[in-house]
């Protein structure tokens, strides 16, 4: 996984044999920039009302709010893979993969606000997030995703359309059943699936140590045939290698892959969560390597983008961004009556 | 003319009759090739589609399920053997938090056209894990259509609408009208059209008229309400006997007619007792027909125990005909004759 920062003669050629260039690395920092800024402006919208006593109930967003802010690129590179009839199925946490997949912002916060206009008019909330013309759903039941995606993929070989589906995942949701499940018919039946496993080290507040056997969950994968990386998930260049490989081979007709990213989210596992099992010292080692700002500065090294350029990119996600959010707080709240419809079909 | 024995046949040529003209319909499950999925209800459809369309699974539900789901979200419409209800716990998950709730949950977007056939009942000796009913736990959860046929027309043409709703529909199979060889059979030979047909979801069947008494059943305890009514008439009484067919959607509006006429119901289940089937359609009825009742309504219905394996065990807690014939004799005040 680890591998020490390259050499600005190594930097370019890691960067090639991943299959980026200078444009597409630019893409990714914007994109990488859109999720930090939008995950912060539903924090803040978040904490609204909350903060003298915290209670999910008040405020402009209630309910449980899962930020991913740190684990961007690992969503920007894997889906920087994928066409829209690609599927995704993403978990409780699930912004930062909806935003990577093309979903629109706007729609995505007014879901999180509540409001009619959002992607489910109001009736998913933040961890049950779906898009039909993206082909992205998800479901706020740790271990989930497995299987469902196992299904599209399933579905995109027997309808013969080269089409991939992705299963994201944090490390904890592979300790579930579904995960050994998965492996295996994905193996049996050779399907265009890549899992993607986002080991941010703690399942909610439990560390790995606390839950896992290995440290690691690829091995297991071997064990069934099915090929495995280890990447750094702070690194988008080095997710992107192993997300390009293991998405061509699923699309080329060579079986499922896994691609488990050691990656750090810097707010807790919920907001609002109380902490007490990592120490400042250890968010502050992890916030060091924060994928946005060390993607910033090799672009600096290899004079790809200045100061300028960066600030612009950050200011146009930010812009998109902000503009998501002011669509949500002004969409109207769903009528009561829509409560009762749409059980069924 | 075409005599059919059991609901397992028909419900496999409702699917074979299915896949016919759907491409996209694909069986999932375990031992749906070489066993027909254990009671026959997928029988021969290897043979006709091969094993592109009718998959064996690994013995892994939740992970089916699942496939189920995604499948159905990316324009499959999966038929899932679950091969004895009582094996819900291994993927009940899949079932109630995703297949029905995701066509709600995202606002109408996607559909979950899944049907699962799933064999239940006991009588025959499977005991605790293995002779379950528990559709009071399926009709409970918002998002699932539920069908319980009680004979092979009705069986072919309930999978027959299942297989094109839109919905999850889950089919009950009773074992002891499947008709499989092994299993003791309670049904009778049937004509069942070879034609496709249709049955529709909401419709109870009135399978005997009567104006003493109402008796409610499904599946195998329409047969023994039958037989239970043929008995009182005997005595003089004039027992309704009414198939609920699918307990989603529920039929209310027949079941308040039939309460209203009569004044007096029975409720036969042989799912558990308490906090399921008969207590919604006691509540269902009281709410249309209060009024009009003359008695408390009553039940004969699986007793608040696990399925006891020994024979005498079993026997007392599967609602038999006498017993339904001693409580709608109950009911309508006629003691029970000596012998």
């Amino acid at each position: 996984m680890w591998r020490p920062e390259p050499s600005d003669t190594d930097l370019p050629f890691r960067i090639a044999e991943a299959g980026l260039d200078r444009d597409a690395l630019l893409d990714a920092y914007r994109r990488m920039c859109l999720i930090r800024v939008f995950e912060e402006a539903i924090r803040d919208r978040y904490w609204t009302g909350k903060t003298d006593e915290f209670n999910m109930a008040v405020g402009p967003i209630r309910g449980e709010i899962h930020l991913a802010v740190g684990q961007e690129a690992v969503a920007v590179a894997v889906c920087a893979q994928l066409t829209d009839d690609d599927a995704v199925v993403s978990t409780h946490r699930a912004h930062h993969h909806a935003i990577a997949k093309g979903v629109d912002p706007a729609r995505l916060a007014a879901e999180i606000f509540g409001k009619v206009t959002g992607l489910c008019r109001g009736k998913g909330g933040e961890m049950h997030l779906f898009s039909r013309n993206k082909r992205f759903f998800n479901s706020g039941i740790v271990g989930a995703s497995y299987p469902q995606a196992a299904g599209a993929a399933f579905s995109f070989l027997y309808q013969e359309d080269r089409n991939v589906a992705v299963a994201f995942s944090g490390e904890g949701a592979a300790n579930h059943g579904t995960f050994a499940e998965t492996l295996n018919i994905a193996a049996l039946w050779q399907l265009p699936l890549v899992i993607v496993i986002e080991d941010n080290l703690y399942a909610d507040s439990t560390p790995k140590w606390a839950a896992q056997a290995t440290n690691h969950h690829y091995q297991r994968a071997q064990s069934h045939n099915i090929p495995a990386y280890l990447v750094d998930g702070m690194d988008i260049v080095d997710v992107h290698e192993a997300a390009r490989d293991a998405v061509n081979r699923a699309r080329d007709g060579y079986g499922p892959t896994v691609v488990e990213a050691v990656c750090y989210r810097f707010r807790g596992h919920f907001e609002g969560d109380p902490g007490g099992y990592r120490t400042r010292e250890e968010v502050e080692l992890w916030e060091r390597l924060d994928p946005i700002s060390r993607l910033a500065r090799r672009l600096q090294r290899l004079e790809w983008a200045d100061d300028e350029t960066l600030t612009e990119l950050r200011r146009s996600a930010a812009a998109e961004a902000v503009e998501a959010i002011r669509f949500a707080e002004q969409s109207p709240l769903p009528n009561p009556v829509e409560a009762l419809t749409g059980v069924f079909a | 003319m075409r005599m059919l024995r059991g609901i397992a046949p028909a419900i496999s040529e409702a699917i074979d009759q299915e896949m016919a003209e759907s491409p996209n319909t694909v069986v999932l499950g375990e031992d749906v090739t070489y066993w027909g999925a254990v009671f026959g209800f997928t029988a021969g459809l290897q043979e006709k589609y091969g094993r592109d369309r009718v998959i064996d699974t690994p013995i892994a539900e939740q992970t089916f399920m699942g496939l189920a789901v995604g499948a159905a979200a990316t324009g499959m419409r999966p038929v899932v053997s679950l091969m004895f209800v009582d094996f819900l716990g291994t993927c009940f998950d899949q079932i109630y938090n995703h297949l029905a709730k995701n066509h709600y949950m995202s606002g109408g977007q996607y559909r979950m056209p899944v049907t699962v056939v799933t064999a239940v009942g006991g009588g025959y000796g499977d005991a605790g894990q293995h002779s379950e009913l528990l559709y009071g736990l399926f009709a409970h959860v918002p998002g699932i259509k539920v069908v319980v046929p009680s004979t092979a027309y009705d069986a072919k043409g309930l999978t027959a609408t299942a297989l094109a709703d839109p919905n999850p529909v889950v089919v009950f199979g009773h074992k002891l009208l499947t008709g499989h060889p092994g299993m003791p059979f309670e049904g009778e030979e049937e004509d069942v059209p070879t034609d496709p047909y249709s049955v529709p979801f909401g419709l109870a069947a009135i399978r005997r008229a009567g104006i003493d008494v109402t008796i409610v059943a499904t599946a195998l305890m329409v047969r023994r309400s039958l037989e239970a009514a043929a008995r009182l008439a005997d005595d003089g009484i004039s027992a309704e006997v009414i198939d609920v067919r699918t307990l989603v959607p529920l039929d209310s509006a027949t079941l308040v007619a039939s309460a209203r006429k009569t004044g007096r119901v029975l409720l036969v289940d042989e799912d558990y007792a308490s906090f399921g089937t008969t207590g919604e359609l006691a509540f269902r009825i009281q709410a249309g027909a209060f009024d009009r009742l003359t008695a408390p309504i009553r039940r004969v219905a699986v007793p608040d125990v696990p399925m006891p394996y020994s024979e005498p065990l079993e026997r007392a807690v599967i609602p038999s005909v006498a017993q339904i014939v001693d409580e709608a004799r109950a009911l309508t005040g006629v003691p029970a004759t000596a012998g």
